[in-house]
């Protein structure tokens, strides 16, 4: 496949999970915002905070984290390259330029949830019904991995939608939990009052694992609900099942049996899974929760530099290499 | 929406004759459409606009702001084109394609057709389509020209000319594809009784025609159309054959030459590669022999192609057949190499090259429409009996200053077509563009793009001066 195409696809798939989670953070906050008395409410900072896109929020709007303004930035500004109709539009692009690969219903549903975008950008319906919106927003694309697993041939095309689709998922799981951070630090005294359980209660929804995590440990516990979000094997947005899968379909592609590595790209993921397998949710809160999900973060984005490098850049000088592979 | 007050006028209307009457061809569409209730048709129109937006086959509007993503105007009511009529056409194009190559094959080589004076030398030299690196190199199996676009237009006595030859890189067959799909669901009844010729057939003779380029020996071949990328204006066209062909899309930054050999970039590294369809112009193609400021190029791609190592469609040089000035040369053309007579005309066209012509046409340009002999879609032309006397002018000017650029024919009343204009029907002008594929043997689509100038009165059909299309249906004989 050639090596543009594949960039396309990784880059279509992370940049849907993306706009998805935007909608999936916003939306956990409308939920806590109706929870909480009104001294909690305005909350709006931290959502921002954790795009660590502060301080571009901060030269368009100012100061003013209203919640018209943080849902304006995070979704409808064309201006912000992370908003959810940036987001759209870049899967969009990188959708045309691989539309002779992908299923033409694919294509087809990116385009819809995009001239939805933009209508939105217009009628202002985010503002209106923002409930209404985000769920429509993350029904698209809920309907676009559907389609990927139902009309893509399971192929290299396919696993490097799904490799960059469950890269830009862990990370954003990770920045879930982190959301939850910001919005605990300032008030210790809330631990273990009912806001609290009501906030950990909103990241669980927020993952959609609030039924799952219940059903598995009943009573909502700050520690136990980290422990499913990070370390869960099956739950598919944990981020340890997110990083194992992703694995999987790295080792489709170059088709290196799991245990052994063939580039760069494989080691340092096999290293991010060995990690998640070998530690415990103790180590994680020893370490410092925002640190350890920093340190994530970070080794999540090398994988995707390993991974650019490996298959995305290919020198000119490789010609001989691949005459042989080709005989 | 009812006919009844529908006046074909002093014009040769496509679906109607004269005095108002149903053309045969047309009479199961007409019936259909007089027969739906009120609103329905407007209704049908708003659901094919919808399902093509949807569809994403947008073109970019050039110089316009961000966000400006067009379909290309598209009316339901299609063109109807006779059994009779299509035959015609057909053995017309396959005849001036089949002279055209083997003038390319001439011309390139011993220049016969100078030496016997059928052409003359200064004008094909001057032609800036001409490329002298080609000269000696015969293409595989000696074609020249594998895909061809040839506007053809009718007169008011219902008479075809050929308009232009495209011999570069035509554009457009994949909007006969697709209005194709959506007026199959807008009309379902009447495709089936009036035995509309298929066109679905056309990405698997287009494949077919590549891979006649192949080798006999070539094992596991591969193929792929070579485009711009997504910001040219027929992206979507280069997208969508490479997925009707399944073969590969790629762009000059895939694409790398080594040990003249191409090769793609791949995931698993380098993988070789032995067709292109290019779609992108002559110029561009390879900076090392042509524009050297191209960065859409694959450097040493020629040297390649010369040593027979890669195959390209359409063959480098072609565009000296549709230079407008050689066109006037065309029918001569095709009786020299054939011995037979043109079956389509041309449209009489004065070669401001020639003293005689140009003084005819300066002496009369408030009759004629001038053309630059190198541009295309719709720029740098006059259409006197519409300019005013500045514009007239002006081009008096231009044409003393630079004879060879220009050319000057008639204007011609094209043929109209009715089209849904507000709440009722009008005739707009059409033209029509076959395509034509040279492989194994000359094949020519049934139907072709039906381009339409949406502006009352206008004769410009290009997308870029307001110009839209339509669905050309060719009919079966019957048994």
């Amino acid at each position: 496949m050639l090596s543009r195409v594949a960039d396309s696809i990784y880059w279509m798939t992370r940049y849907i999970e993306r706009a998805e989670n935007i909608a999936r953070f916003i939306n956990v906050n409308l939920n806590l915002s109706l929870d909480m008395t009104s001294g909690m409410a305005g909350a709006w900072q931290p959502l921002v905070m954790t795009t660590g896109d502060h301080e571009v929020f901060e030269k368009r709007y100012g100061m003013d984290y209203s919640r018209e303004n943080v849902i304006q930035f995070l979704a409808l500004d064309r201006e912000y390259g992370n908003s959810i109709i940036s987001c759209v539009a870049a899967a969009r692009e990188n959708a045309r330029s691989v539309r002779e690969i992908i299923p033409s219903v694919m294509w087809e549903q990116i385009n819809r949830s995009y001239l939805l975008l933009k209508d939105a950008a217009q009628n202002r319906l985010a503002s209106r019904e923002p409930h209404r919106f985000f769920k429509d927003i993350t029904m698209l694309s809920h309907m676009f991995t559907g389609l990927l697993h139902t009309t893509m041939s399971r192929g290299e095309a396919c696993h490097f939608a799904l490799l960059g689709q469950l890269l830009e998922r862990a990370d954003k799981t990770s920045r879930i939990l982190d959301v939850k951070y910001f919005m605990l630090l300032p008030k210790p005294e809330d631990v273990n009052s009912p806001y609290d359980v009501i906030q950990w209660g909103a990241v669980l929804k927020s993952t959609s694992g609030f039924e799952t995590y219940r059903k598995q440990f009943h009573r909502i516990v700050p520690k136990q609900v980290c422990n499913f979000l990070i370390f869960d094997s099956n739950f598919p947005r944990a981020i340890r099942c997110c990083l194992t899968s992703a694995q999987c379909a790295l080792h489709k592609i170059t088709g290196t049996p799991r245990g052994t590595v063939s580039n760069q790209a494989e080691k340092s993921l096999g290293r991010l899974c060995a990690d998640l397998d070998y530690s415990d949710i103790d180590d994680v809160i020893s370490a410092g929760m925002h640190e350890y999900l920093d340190d994530l973060q970070t080794k999540i984005n090398l994988v995707g530099l390993d991974i650019r490098e490996a298959f995305f850049r290919i020198p000119d000088n490789l010609t001989e290499q691949v005459s042989v592979s080709v005989q | 929406m009812k006919f009844s007050n529908y006046n074909p006028a002093e014009y040769y209307d496509e679906l109607f004759h004269k005095d108002g009457s149903v053309r045969d061809g047309a009479r199961k569409l007409i019936d259909k459409i007089e027969s739906l209730p009120e609103d329905a048709l407007l209704i049908k129109q708003q659901s094919a606009e919808t399902s093509l937006l949807q569809l994403g086959n947008t073109f970019n509007v050039y110089g316009s702001e961000e966000g400006t993503e067009k379909i290309l105007p598209f009316d339901i009511i299609p063109r109807i084109i006779e059994d009779r009529e299509w035959q015609r056409i057909e053995k017309g194009l396959q005849q001036r394609i089949h002279a055209l190559n083997l003038f390319l094959e001439d011309i390139y080589h011993d220049k016969k057709i100078i030496k016997d004076k059928v052409i003359p030398k200064d004008l094909i030299m001057s032609c800036t389509a001409y490329r002298k690196q080609m000269e000696g190199f015969t293409p595989p199996k000696g074609i020249w020209c594998h895909v061809t676009g040839t506007d053809l237009i009718r007169d008011a006595s219902g008479e075809f000319y050929v308009l232009e030859d495209n011999l570069r890189c035509p554009s457009g067959v994949s909007y006969v594809l697709e209005n194709r799909q959506v007026l199959k669901r807008t009309f379902p009844e009447v495709f089936v009784s009036s035995r509309v010729r298929a066109v679905d057939e056309y990405p698997h003779k287009l494949l077919a025609t590549l891979e006649h380029l192949l080798p006999a020996t070539a094992s596991n071949p591969k193929i792929g159309v070579l485009t711009p990328g997504r910001y040219n204006s027929a992206y979507f066209e280069h997208s969508f054959l490479a997925q009707q062909m399944g073969i590969e899309l790629v762009e000059g930054q895939d694409l790398v030459v080594s040990s003249d050999r191409l090769y793609m970039r791949t995931t698993k590294g380098l993988c070789p590669i032995d067709v292109l369809y290019r779609r992108i112009d002559d110029d561009f193609i390879d900076p090392n022999v042509f524009r050297p400021d191209s960065m859409l190029g694959i450097p040493g791609i020629m040297s390649a192609y010369f040593k027979g190592r890669v195959a390209m469609a359409n063959a480098p040089g072609t565009g000296v057949a549709d230079d407008k000035a050689v066109y006037a040369y065309v029918p001569k053309i095709i009786s020299y190499y054939l011995g037979e007579d043109p079956i389509l005309p041309n449209v009489p066209t004065y070669v401001c090259w020639d003293d005689k012509d140009r003084a005819h046409v300066l002496d009369n340009l408030d009759k004629f429409v001038v053309k630059a002999a190198n541009e295309s879609g719709g720029y740098g032309m006059m259409i006197g009996p519409h300019a005013d006397q500045a514009e007239r002018e002006e081009f008096a000017r231009r044409i003393k200053a630079s004879p060879r650029t220009y050319i000057a024919q008639p204007t011609i009343s094209l043929s109209q077509v009715p089209t849904i204009v507000g709440d009722h029907f009008e005739g707009r002008h059409v033209d029509l563009r076959p395509y034509i594929l040279y492989g194994e043997d000359i094949y020519v689509l049934p139907g072709g793009l039906t381009r339409v100038a949406l502006r009352k009165g206008s004769l410009v059909v290009n997308s870029s001066q307001g110009g839209g299309t339509k669905d050309t249906w060719v009919l079966n004989g019957t048994d």
